[in-house]
């Protein structure tokens, strides 16, 4: 049996992380999988904080977790209402299409 | 008074200039005249004083440049001199500014020509008033401009602004010389206040200098530059090819500036600086030489024009190098007294032929006209006594200042002396003989103009009429009244040490002969000249197919004008088209300015592709932002 440590949960946090990163980047479909890759990118955040607070044996990173959390639970509703307006304008939430903030 | 003198000209040219839309034209022309007329009135009571009392003054206006041990006051200094000179100009300036209220009738621009001819005014009287070298110079420019504005007055016809680029162009190289001369002045004598210069002048005779690694005398270098600014403003030959085009502005302006004040500056200049002049025998007699050949050269010319107001032009240029070889020989006197006789009749040519043209609905190409002296009898008399005067018919006012100015140079008794003399009496004949070829062309023969009726050739108005009669009146009298006064024997207390003379004339009289053949050669050219251009004109036309290579080096004006293109024009022209294509648009605009804004453009239009518009992009450019901030912190 191995012994999880530290590096094992940083290493899941970076993993997540970059999985949130390259989801970003390589959707070319829908908004929605942005924002869960967005999702992805603040839990493998959080894993990390974690982990630290319970090898430092210090509260403050579980703490900021929470608070992690809580603003990512609000994000995330903010971001669906958008869409759904965005989608009632115009029509279709296909992320090729949403380019008008070109310059 | 001299104050009202003065600036009386500059109000009106103000205030025309300014205010001339809520005058209107039909006042503006009257308000003008008025005020120069004020003035003239004024500078014939000065001329009276002088000629009473000996008058002089130097009013002080303000002191205008004060540096260092440099001082310069703009001042009225009046002397004899100049009270000649006020007296000229106000007075034809008045008469012509009521010429022009019925020549220029019909011109929109009417105020603003006024304002010009004000301005002339003004600047001219600041010329003659000047006491020192700067203010002289400062009229001098000011006529300069005017004279410009004035040319190019029809600024729609091109070659009105041509004429005008010209004649300035060609008075700042005589300019370039006369400013050198000033700083000479100022760097050896430490003023250049006329006083101050001309007593100290004495002193300086032998002092020799190396200019251009020639070693020349300064007294002598400094004269011959001061007449080399006097060559451009009189047109004498070299600097003579603006004159002629000038004649594209309005006949007026020709009058007044190009024949009667204007021009004579440059002789001005010299009967001024006669202190100095007298001091360098080599100066003078180039003044003497370069004054034969340009009367000369000019009546040659003259010969063969057909342009009314070209011939006239150089029947000027010609009476200039009369005033010049006058100058030139020491009869500074005589100068200054066929300059004022000058001023009438050559003044009175040119109204009378803005009446011509003005009658022929502006034709101005004497071959088209003729046969119309019963239609405009009065032109015609008019045109008729500024002839007579000009060439010097007994009695007339030329003849009293020309003969003078043969008899002067055959008393100075030297060999330029008697060149002068011969050359004068040369030119004397040409002169009549263009002179009455222009009368007979214009007024006798047949009526050749197929553009104009004969009937529809009118006389010109009264406005245009009577300012011809004052001027008429001076042509005939100014000669016979002020004779004695000017040149006479007791002239030096007329003059009153305003001219100096180191070598005084004898006071024995020429011999008969030299008086008499002038008047003689003038009177019979008339009925010469009338046989030959009227009764039996194949003789003139056999002499010219017979000398076609003389009769074109006198219609093409010697080549002058072809030949500085070719030395100067062109290749100035060519530098100058260099500069511009390879200099300033290959070099400086291409690297600079241009270079600067393309190479902005172009990267704009680069970067303009991060911004598609695409989320993802955003982020990834953010992240990588991101990452290159991280590392950055992280290594350092």
């Amino acid at each position: 049996m191995i012994e999880i440590g530290l590096g094992h949960y940083l290493c899941l946090s970076a993993i997540i992380f970059t999985i949130g990163i390259i989801g970003v980047f390589l959707n070319r479909k829908n908004v929605i999988i942005i924002l869960m890759s967005i999702e992805l990118i603040l839990l493998g955040v959080n894993i990390n904080l974690v982990s630290f607070s319970v090898y430092s044996q210090d509260l403050v990173g579980q703490i900021f977790t929470m608070f992690i959390l809580t603003v990512a639970a609000a994000e995330a509703a903010i971001g669906l209402a958008i869409i759904v307006i965005y989608y009632k304008n115009k029509g279709s939430i296909d992320v090729e299409q949403i380019n008008s903030l070109k310059g | 008074m001299e104050y009202i003198l003065l600036f009386l000209p500059l109000i009106s040219s103000i205030i025309l200039g300014f205010f001339g839309k809520l005058i209107g034209n039909r006042y503006s022309g009257i308000l003008a005249s008025c005020l120069i007329t004020i003035s003239a009135l004024i500078s014939l009571l000065i001329f009276y004083q002088v000629l009473a009392e000996g008058y002089s003054s130097n009013k002080l206006i303000f002191n205008w440049i004060h540096s260092g041990n440099f001082n310069v006051n703009w001042s009225i200094k009046v002397d004899t001199i100049t009270a000649v000179m006020l007296v000229v100009v106000c007075l034809i300036s008045s008469i012509i500014h009521f010429y022009s209220i019925g020549y220029m009738e019909h011109d929109p621009h009417k105020t603003r020509f006024m304002s010009y001819l004000s301005l002339f005014t003004f600047a001219m009287l600041t010329l003659v008033t000047a006491d020192n070298f700067l203010q002289l110079f400062f009229g001098w420019e000011g006529v300069g401009l005017s004279s410009y504005l004035l040319i190019g007055f029809w600024y729609k016809k091109s070659s009105a602004n041509y004429a005008a680029i010209k004649a300035f162009v060609v008075n700042r190289v005589g300019d370039f010389g006369f400013a050198i001369g000033i700083f000479l002045i100022f760097f050896f004598y430490k003023t250049v206040n006329f006083n101050e210069v001309f007593e100290l002048t004495p002193q300086l005779v032998d002092k020799n200098i190396l200019f251009l690694g020639f070693e020349l005398n300064l007294i002598t270098l400094i004269c011959l530059l001061l007449f080399f600014g006097a060559m451009g403003k009189s047109a004498q030959i070299f600097l003579h090819t603006w004159l002629p085009d000038a004649m594209e502005g309005p006949t007026p302006v020709s009058a007044l500036i190009h024949a009667a004040t204007m021009v004579t500056a440059g002789v001005f200049l010299i009967i001024r600086c006669s202190p100095i002049f007298e001091y360098s025998q080599a100066a003078l007699n180039f003044v003497a030489i370069i004054g034969m050949v340009t009367a000369f050269f000019a009546a040659t010319v003259a010969m063969v024009q057909n342009d009314i107001k070209k011939i006239i032009a150089y029947s000027t240029c010609s009476q200039l190098g009369y005033m010049f070889f006058a100058a030139g020989i020491g009869a500074y006197h005589v100068a200054i007294f066929h300059l004022f006789t000058h001023a009438f009749f050559k003044a009175l040519l040119f109204l009378g032929a803005g009446c011509v043209i003005h009658s022929f609905k502006e034709e101005q190409d004497i071959r088209l006209m003729g046969g119309v002296w019963k239609k405009i009898p009065y032109t015609y008399i008019l045109m008729i006594i500024g002839t007579l005067a000009l060439t010097g018919f007994p009695f007339m006012s030329g003849f009293y200042s020309k003969d003078a100015i043969i008899e002067f140079s055959y008393l100075r008794g030297n060999t330029i002396g008697y060149y002068a003399a011969s050359v004068g009496i040369i030119t004397a004949l040409l002169t009549s003989i263009y002179s009455w070829r222009l009368i007979f062309k214009v007024f006798h023969g047949k009526y050749n103009n197929k553009k104009t009726n004969l009937k529809s050739v009118h006389e010109s108005s009264l406005v245009m009429i009577i300012p011809c009669c004052l001027l008429a009146v001076g042509a005939i009298f100014s000669g016979i009244t002020f004779k004695e006064t000017f040149i006479g024997h007791s002239s030096s207390y007329f003059w009153n040490n305003s001219i100096l003379f180191l070598k005084f004339f004898p006071q024995t009289h020429p011999p008969i002969w030299i008086l008499i053949i002038t008047p003689i050669i003038v009177t019979l050219s008339i009925p010469i000249s009338y046989y030959l251009f009227i009764k039996n004109k194949k003789i003139i036309d056999n002499l010219i197919l017979k000398n076609k290579f003389i009769y074109n080096l006198l219609l093409n004006k010697w080549y002058f004008d072809e030949f500085y293109n070719f030395i100067f024009v062109e290749p100035i022209k060519k530098l100058g088209l260099f500069f511009w294509k390879k200099g300033d648009l290959g070099t400086i605009d291409k690297y600079g300015p241009d270079g600067v804004s393309k190479l902005i453009k172009l990267i704009s239009n680069k970067s303009i592709n991060f911004q598609n518009g695409y989320i993802y992009h955003y982020a990834f450019v953010m992240l990588l932002g991101f990452s290159i901030l991280l590392t950055y912190f992280i290594l350092y």
